[in-house]
Order: structure tokens, then C-alpha cells, then sequence
């Protein structure tokens, strides 16, 4: 045949100026990516722009730690933001051992059979579930029959069972990413199981799962409809002091000041806004950082 | 808790040995060292995959037994059996008698944890814990056991003195173990089963990794380890059998061919696929 046609393909890398059909087929899917990624982000941009034009002359020393008042330009957001950061506490601790325990069972001590099957496809499933589903679950279960009334605590259980799939998920695959090989040393050097999860493969799989986790935790300090739903306050003048105490969080009281007629509460709610964009990010860079940091460690 | 494994002082068993085709037996020397572990019928499983099929082999006390093969004809599946880590592979199986001392390992009353504490392993992959420094890997296996250690400094050195690493991280322990070459890493997983003093030391390869000095040096280490300990190597390096080993095993499609003093199986096989192995003529 053409003795071009070897050449050709171990060139494929560069441009082949005779195939102009799928240069062309390229080009016009590339555009499309383009399309499909700039869209969004021109969006979001947009939105924050906006966000942050309306609220930025609003945020101040006081915003932050001022109480709701009648008048829009004296209330703050200082028992949203503590009943955030209380909630967001309460629901890392209860997912994490919940969320780590389910996932080192279901990698370690199961073998592959019907049961997990069937289990791993629920957990999957229950990731999909709107969270207003998880909100009449906590209603029903922890405001109701565990009678924790419209607690931080009862909206902290029902955050964690939202976030529960998520942290099993990502915590079975950081506990796969670790080597059997490694497994395999431990116990013959003489360690039973439990020794090997709680000295090398939990050590090893750490960066992972708290990634995971610190990603989930981003999700739900957003998170609404679960916290409307067991009945969160929205006028809240006093900081949460124990586990049954009522709350309110960051969302609630951004959705509660959207919704006044008054032109500055609106403000106020970009000016919330903003604070719970800047809390999401930071999570985030935690969760980078933290990464890095622990891999670093491991593989220098 | 569980039984731990007793440490019997009866001596060996004797159990009978397979006979070489020649009719001799190894066990009839009487300067024939006394039989530290002894295999009999022994048979394993990769869920249907029969890897071993009836496996009947003694290893000497105080002395190298090394298992020439193949690849893929079973050794690392034998040794692995020999300190209970093959059913660790899921679905893997094992059946038959193993017997280390006078005390048959896979009884019912035996818990695995204490034969591999007295049976240390070196893998054909180097396996250091990413998680731990050069110095917590070679006192990893205390600190599992949850063991205390007097003097850690000296046996973390003395470990990876005997290991030929010593020079080369004597100013780096607190690096990460993975930080090393791979040849460095066999090492230093090597040092990692020494520091436990077990009774038998299984080495799967353990110098397929190593540059020729690294090898002559881990060979006198094997030397120098027959002293005290009971050692079992699988090598594919004909001249390291015939220089480390006493005696030799030689695998074929999971069945033992031939078994004996090294000199005699690598002077005067008796089996044509033994010879045809050892002088390179296979397949
Ligand atoms: N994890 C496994 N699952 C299924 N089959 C396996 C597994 N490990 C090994 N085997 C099979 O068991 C047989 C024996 O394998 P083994 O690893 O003992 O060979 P080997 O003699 O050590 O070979 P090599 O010299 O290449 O290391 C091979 O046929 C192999 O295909
Ligand atoms: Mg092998």
C-alpha cells in the first residue's frame, strides 16, 4: 500500500492535513465543549458579579455579628452563622464514625454477596434522594419520635443522613485505593485485621475520606430544604447554647430575607450570600490543602 | 482469647518423606539436620485452580531450602501456604498438613496470627508501609503486635545492618519507607521481617529487585541467618540456589519433582525435567 500510511499514524499526534473531515468534526465538538463549559461559568460569574455588587458595601464587622433586628441596615447574621458552624460540628460528627464505620465494613469485613449487593445499590440510590425527603425523614424521626423538638441536634442527624451516602461512597474509595500488597505485609508480620485497618489502611486512606467528607460538610452548610422542613427558625435572637437548643443557619436566614418586601434586607441576603459563598470556598481549600498536605507526607 | 499456637519441644516429627525416584530418602541420612516445618499432601486453590497438588516436603533446621521452578509452577503459593497468608486471597483454599515443629499449622485449633508471628515472609513485590518512616517500617512489626521494644535505635540498626541497608539510610530514617529505590524498599522490608527474630524466614524473590552487590550482599545475609534461623527462598537464579541453599526443590505445574541436597540436584538430577530446568533447556 502507500508507504505514507505508517508514517501517518505515528504522527498522529500532529495535524493530518488529509483527513480534513475529522479535523473538522474536531473542531466543531471542541467548539461545543467550549460552548458547554463557558455557558455555566459565564453564569455563575454573572451571579456572583451581581451577588457581590448588591452586598459588598452591606458587609461589615457588625454584619457579622449583629442579631436579626426589624431594620434591615441593624440586623446581622451572627446566630445564623454560629448555628451554622454548630450544625455543621454536630453533622461531621455524626457522619464521620457513622459514614468511616459503614465504609470499612462493607471493604474489609464483607465478602462480595447478595446482601452487600444489595445494600451498595441502596446507598447509591439514597444519594439521589432530594433532601426535603431527608427533611421529612428528620421530622418524622428525630423533631417527632425521638421528641429532640426543632433542635440544632435533630437538624444535625438529618444533615448527616443526607451526607451518609456521600461519605460512604468516597471513604470505600479511598479504603480501595490502598494496595492489597500492603495488607498482605501487615498480616504477615503477625497483625490481625483491626490492627491492619487502624494502623495502615486508615492512615493511608485518610487524605480521601477527609476529602470526601470536608466536600460533603460544603454541601450541606448550603443546604435548606431539610433544615425548613424540621422547622429552623428564621428570627432568632440568641445564640444556640446546648444540643436541643432551636437554631437557625446561614441558608434559612438568607431565604428569609429574600423573601421581605423591604429593598435592604435584600441586601442583606447578597451580603449573606457572599458569607456562605466565602465559608463553601474555604471548606473547599481546606480540603485541598489537607490532601496535599497528608500526601505529601506519604509519598514525599 | 485465641489459642495461641504452643511451641512443643517433642522434636521433629516423622512423618514419612517422599522418596526420590533413586529409592533414597533424604530422612534416612543420618547427619540429615532435624526438620523444622514439613509439608505433607499439601494441596491449595485459587477458587477452581488447583496451584499445588499434593505437596510433600520437609524443611531442614538451620539450614537454606531453596524452590527453583517455572514461572507460574507454584512457589510463591507454596511458600505463602507455609505461613498461612495463601487464604488470604479471597477464595483461595488450602488442604492438607503443614507442620511446623511437631504441631500441624492448619489445625483446627490454631490461630494463623501466631504461626505468622513465629514465620516471617519477604514479598516478591516490596511492600514498605507508605504511612511509616524507614525507622516505624522496620519496627513495624512490633508496634503491630503491639510489642514494646528496649532499645528500638539499636535493633532498627541492627535490622538494617543485617539487610545491607544500613549505610545507605543511616541519615534518612525519618524519610518516608516508599522514598526509596525499589531495590532499597526489598531491603528494607527485609530488615522490616528480621526485626521480629522469627523462627522460619520464607523469601519469595526477595533479590529479583537487586543489583549484584545489593545480591551478594543479602546472600551472605542468608548465610549468616542459616546460624539461627530456618530460611526458605524461591529464586529463578540457578547459581543463587547452588550457592545459598542446602537443599533444593524443584517445582514443576504445582507438583514437587525433586527434592534434595543442592549438589546432588544440581549435579546429579534424577529427573529429566529437572535437568532440562537447571540447565536451561525448558519449554
Ligand atoms: N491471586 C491469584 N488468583 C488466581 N490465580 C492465581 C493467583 N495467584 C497465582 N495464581 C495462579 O496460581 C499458579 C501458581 O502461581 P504462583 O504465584 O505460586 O507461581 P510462581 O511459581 O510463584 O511464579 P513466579 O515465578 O512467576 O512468581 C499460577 O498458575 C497462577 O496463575
Ligand atoms: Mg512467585
Amino acid at each position: 500500500m502507500d508507504s505514507n500510511t505508517p508514517k501517518k499514524q505515528g504522527g498522529s499526534l500532529g495535524e493530518s492535513q488529509s483527513n480534513r473531515g475529522a479535523s473538522w468534526a474536531e473542531k466543531t465538538f471542541l467548539a461545543i465543549c467550549y460552548a458547554a463549559l463557558g455557558l455555566p461559568l459565564l453564569l455563575l460569574v454573572v451571579l456572583i458579579v451581581d451577588v457581590v455588587i448588591d452586598g459588598w458595601p452591606r458587609l461589615n464587622w457588625a454584619f457579622l455579628t449583629n442579631y436579626p433586628s426589624r431594620k434591615p441596615e441593624m440586623a446581622g447574621i451572627l446566630p445564623a452563622l454560629v448555628g451554622s458552624a454548630y450544625l455543621m460540628l454536630l453533622t461531621a460528627a455524626i457522619a464521620i464514625p457513622l459514614g468511616v464505620g459503614a465504609a470499612i465494613y462493607l471493604e474489609e469485613y464483607t465478602r462480595p454477596s447478595r446482601i452487600t449487593s444489595l445494600i451498595e445499590l441502596n446507598i447509591s440510590n439514597l444519594a439521589g434522594v432530594p433532601s426535603i425527603i431527608y427533611g421529612l425523614l428528620g421530622l418524622e424521626l428525630f423533631v417527632r419520635a425521638m421528641q429532640w423538638g426543632r433542635s440544632v441536634v435533630a437538624g444535625a442527624a438529618t444533615l448527616a443522613l443526607l451526607l451518609l451516602p456521600a461519605v460512604i461512597m468516597t471513604a470505600r474509595e479511598a479504603l480501595r485505593t490502598v494496595p492489597h500488597s500492603l495488607r498482605e505485609a501487615c498480616y504477615a508480620l503477625g497483625a490481625d485485621r483491626w490492627q491492619t485497618i487502624w494502623r495502615v489502611v486508615l492512615p493511608m486512606s485518610l487524605p480521601g475520606i477527609l476529602t470526601g467528607v470536608i466536600l460533603s460538610l460544603a454541601r450541606a452548610i448550603g443546604e435548606t430544604a431539610p433544615l425548613v422542613m424540621i422547622g429552623a427558625l428564621t428570627y432568632v435572637a440568641f445564640l444556640p447554647n446546648s444540643l436541643k437548643s432551636p437554631f437557625t443557619a446561614l441558608p434559612i436566614q438568607i431565604f428569609n430575607w429574600v423573601s421581605r418586601p423591604q429593598a435592604g434586607f435584600h441586601t442583606n441576603a447578597a451580603a449573606g450570600i457572599i458569607v456562605l459563598l466565602a465559608l463553601m470556598l474555604a471548606l473547599n481549600g481546606a480540603a485541598i490543602w489537607l490532601r496535599v498536605r497528608l500526601q505529601r507526607r506519604m509519598d514525599w | 482469647m485465641e489459642p495461641a499456637l504452643k511451641i512443643p519441644d517433642k522434636g521433629s516429627p516423622k512423618p514419612e518423606l517422599k522418596r526420590r525416584p533413586d529409592g533414597s530418602d533424604p530422612a534416612d541420612d543420618p547427619a540429615a539436620p532435624q526438620i523444622k516445618m514439613f509439608a505433607k499432601s499439601l494441596r491449595a486453590w485459587f477458587g477452581p485452580a488447583e496451584a499445588l497438588r499434593g505437596i510433600t516436603l520437609p524443611i531442614r533446621k538451620n539450614c537454606v531450602t531453596a524452590i527453583i521452578g517455572p514461572s507460574g509452577c507454584g512457589k510463591s503459593t507454596f511458600v505463602r501456604c507455609l505461613n498461612r497468608m495463601h487464604e488470604v486471597v479471597p477464595l483461595a483454599r488450602v488442604e492438607g498438613e503443614v507442620y511446623l515443629d511437631a504441631e500441624n499449622i492448619y489445625g483446627p485449633s490454631i490461630n494463623p496470627i501466631a504461626v505468622r508471628k513465629r514465620i516471617g515472609m519477604v514479598f516478591q513485590k516490596a511492600n514498605p508501609f507508605p504511612t511509616m518512616s524507614i525507622r516505624q517500617n522496620v519496627l513495624a512489626g512490633l508496634s503491630l503486635q503491639g510489642l514494646r521494644c528496649r532499645a528500638p535505635e539499636e535493633l532498627v540498626e541492627n535490622a538494617l545492618r543485617k539487610a545491607a541497608l544500613w549505610d545507605e539510610v543511616k541519615d534518612i530514617l525519618d524519610r518516608s519507607g516508599v522514598s526509596l529505590s525499589g531495590g532499597q524498599q526489598q531491603r528494607l522490608c527485609i530488615a522490616r521481617a528480621l526485626a521480629l527474630e522469627p523462627e522460619v524466614l520464607l523469601m519469595d524473590e526477595p533479590c529479583s529487585a537487586l543489583d549484584p552487590i545489593a545480591t551478594a550482599k543479602i546472600e551472605d545475609l542468608i548465610h549468616e541467618l542459616r546460624e539461627s534461623y530456618t530460611v526458605v527462598i524461591v529464586t529463578h537464579n540457578m547459581q543463587q540456589a547452588a550457592r545459598v541453599a542446602d537443599f533444593t526443590a524443584f517445582f514443576y505445574l504445582g507438583e514437587l519433582i525433586e527434592y534434595g541436597k543442592t549438589e546432588t540436584i544440581f549435579k546429579t538430577p534424577q529427573d529429566p525435567r529437572t535437568e532440562a530446568y537447571i540447565t536451561g533447556r525448558f519449554g
